[in-house]
């Protein structure tokens, strides 16, 4: 049964975010045995209050408290206030991921020495290997069920797939296939298989694509020994006068604020919130935020190189049937400078909806040769671009300086600018995105920009010294020995790949860490 | 609704060159469609609503959709515009605009270049807000462009053609 925890005790591990790092944590953390408190700020939706309704369900769960945004990125201009796309429910964004979940190459965690100095790119090492990461990158997949790994067959290909493929073949790539998706292609752990619904991003309403709701969150509660307390959104986390964190100040779904005493806090909003909610916790003690003696609190703010290539065929492909990004053409992902950029980049398939497609295709756009396009979609095809990303100092999560929410705290603002590397790499991606369809008989192909974030990255950095970032190998902060982070703002640099796998194989890790020192009486 | 007040002959002569056969009788009714449609509007008068819908239509030329989604879009807009005097009075100014500029008797080329001038204004882009969601989030128009819309109610698509494509050489 669900445990029920009282405000006042100060044994609980209170974890601040409920998606793939938080649930995944909370979970393990509660299967050793240790006590946990999970704050969600938004609701808790289950599946059968999902809906295959592209706007009705982006209404119902995305994450569209005020933010602002600045820099040259076309977000910025296209999105002004929807810097990022994310989810705000228990569950988090692992409601609405694709379900890609693919391991980081082994020059990736070390890029500053593979890649070099590259101006204006605040490029640092890893603190950690991939062959440290293994372990945890085979727990994680066995935990999430990842096609392509433990046995576990691949997903059969859609039509938007096989259009890939055949294109992919003619230009002579080698490395595609339908991916390594943490969907069940066979029932797995309780949940069925994939029935090709479609609407990947609009919740999985079969259950077969691995999300913290269905699975860590009531596995942890079946324990006895985490609560869940959904519409809760912290707003502040207290320490004492040594420098230990405390507690958590929230606000529950009626506005009543509460502290949540804490032995350790672990932050997982996500790299907007998570910066933020430092930065919020400034104290007499703390100006310039928690665990921010480096400065580093929510800089390198990374949401990787993307863009998407749509396709127009002389003949139907309906690429909204089946599974959303089960396709990826690896060949691309490689370090290889000679390209005039570095890092490496995925392409997987896409598909959106028509009322989605309306609105990202060219964001703005109007007129007859959009009505156009609109009237090709069923004989489109698509892929989104994904790649590495320069981290860059300047690009920032800060709190605005006049805007408040509705509990009166600053708003984020989300500065980006794309780094030249950023530009040159999506550049030969739309090139070779194009060339793909274009092998198989494309008539027209479209250039889409990028989407608002879904991979929001390296805000609370891992770094081997407390100067360079915010945590160390485990995620805990350099300051503050009970305080940690525990999402994708922990990255040094972001990779090629999906992120979420990362993630929950650094939360499995983390949780180890974690109880063990508490057994230790270290934290 | 209410009966048209206009003969056929009246409700040829509004036929515009783009196609967009609206027309308007009466203070606060748009006809189109060749009468099949109509509606009533409550801020907006009738001439002002129907210049909308053509506006509506010339920022997403669809041949094939009939009046009535773009209509149905600048009804909604017309009862946010009941409760909203700073949006009534915009889209005011947008249909006076393209009023003065004879917007109906213009072909598509001649209208999208109306639009074109006016695409930073404020009504512009109020009305091309509401009808990228209204237009392409209405079922009606997802049959046309051959979107099947939910799936999951129909068990997806395992057993319905997600892996049909058969004009592929090699796949």
């Amino acid at each position: 049964m669900a445990a029920k925890f009282e405000l006042n005790d100060d044994s609980v591990v209170v974890v601040i975010g409920s998606g793939a790092g938080g649930g995944t944590l909370s979970n393990e953390l509660a299967q050793k045995g240790v006590k946990v408190v999970l704050l969600e700020a938004g609701g808790r939706h289950e599946i059968e209050d999902f809906s295959n309704d592209e706007w009705g369900m982006f209404s119902q769960i995305s994450w569209l408290d005020k933010r602002t945004t600045s820099g040259s990125w076309r977000v910025a201009k296209d999105f002004s206030g929807l810097p990022a796309w994310i989810v705000k429910a228990v569950g988090g964004s692992t409601v609405h991921w694709a379900g890609a979940s693919l391991r980081f190459q082994e020059h990736e965690f070390r890029v500053k020495s593979a890649y070099g100095d590259i101006a204006g790119a605040n490029l640092l090492d890893w603190p950690i290997s991939l062959a440290e990461m293994e372990p945890y990158y085979d727990r994680a997949e066995d935990k999430m069920g990842v096609t392509g790994t433990h046995g576990i067959p691949r997903l059969p290909g859609n039509n938007n797939f096989r259009v890939l493929a055949a294109g992919a073949k003619k230009l002579g790539y080698k490395d595609f296939h339908t991916g390594n998706m943490a969907i069940n292609s066979q029932p797995r752990d309780g949940r069925g298989a994939c029935q090709q619904i479609g609407f990947c991003f609009q919740g999985c309403k079969s259950g077969a694509k691995w999300s913290t709701l269905y699975t860590e969150i009531p596995k942890g509660e079946t324990t006895g020994n985490m609560e869940v307390r959904p519409s809760s959104q912290a707003l502040q986390i207290q320490h004492n006068d040594s420098g230990k964190v405390t507690g958590v100040l929230y606000a529950d779904k009626d506005g009543n604020q509460h502290v949540q005493k804490a032995r350790v806090v672990a932050v997982a909003g996500n790299s907007i919130e998570s910066p933020r909610l430092l930065l919020n916790s400034a104290s007499a003690k703390f100006p310039d935020g928690l665990a921010n003696s480096s400065g580093q609190v929510g800089r390198n703010y990374m949401r990787h190189m993307t863009g998407s290539v749509y396709a127009i065929f002389d003949k139907p492909v309906h690429m909204h049937r089946g599974t959303t990004m089960a396709g990826i053409i690896k060949d691309e992902a490689e370090n290889k400078p000679e390209r005039g950029f570095v890092g490496g980049y995925e392409m997987e398939t896409l598909s959106l909806g028509v009322p989605f497609m309306a609105a990202f295709l060219d964001p703005g756009a109007w007129g007859r040769d959009f009505s156009s396009a609109m009237e090709g979609y069923a004989n489109m095809a698509g892929m989104w671009l994904v790649g590495e990303d320069m981290p860059q100092e300047k690009n920032a999560i800060t709190l605005h300086a006049t805007e408040k929410d509705q509990y009166g705290l600053p708003v984020p603002n989300v500065h980006f600018d794309d780094h030249p590397n950023d530009i040159a790499m999506r550049e030969h991606a739309y090139k070779q995105g194009s060339a793909v369809y274009e092998a198989v008989g494309a008539v027209q192909t479209f250039r889409t920009p990028p989407y608002p974030s879904t991979h929001n990255l390296g805000t609370n950095r891992m770094s081997g010294k407390a100067s360079d970032g915010v945590v160390n190998k485990h995620g805990q902060t350099h300051d503050i020995a009970n305080l940690f982070i525990s999402d994708g703002s922990q990255f040094t640099t972001g990779a090629a790949e999906n992120p979420t796998l990362t993630i929950v194989a650094l939360a499995i890790r983390q949780a180890d860490y974690i109880a063990d020192k508490m057994g230790k009486n270290e934290i | 609704m209410a009966k048209s007040v206009m003969g056929r002959r009246a409700f040829l002569a509004t036929t515009s060159a783009a196609g967009a056969m609206v027309l308007v009788a009466g203070g606060n009714l748009v006809i189109g469609g060749n009468g099949a449609w109509a509606m009533s509007t409550k801020a907006l008068t009738g001439d002002e609503a129907a210049m909308l819908v053509r506006m509506a239509r010339a920022t997403y030329p669809h041949a094939m959709l009939d009046d009535s989604i773009y209509g149905k879009v600048i009804h909604g807009l017309d009862e946010k515009a009941s409760a909203d005097p700073a949006l009534l009075r915009s889209l005011q100014e947008g249909a006076a605009a393209l009023k003065e500029k004879k917007f109906e008797t213009l072909d598509a080329a001649g209208q999208e270049a109306v639009l074109k001038d006016i695409e930073g204004s404020a009504p512009f882009q109020t009305v091309r807000g509401e009808c990228v969601v209204g237009i392409y989030n209405n079922p009606d128009v997802w049959k046309v462009l051959g979107y099947e819309g939910p799936s999951a109610e129909l068990g997806g698509y395992i057993n319905r053609g997600f892996d049909d494509i058969d004009w592929l050489q090699d796949a």
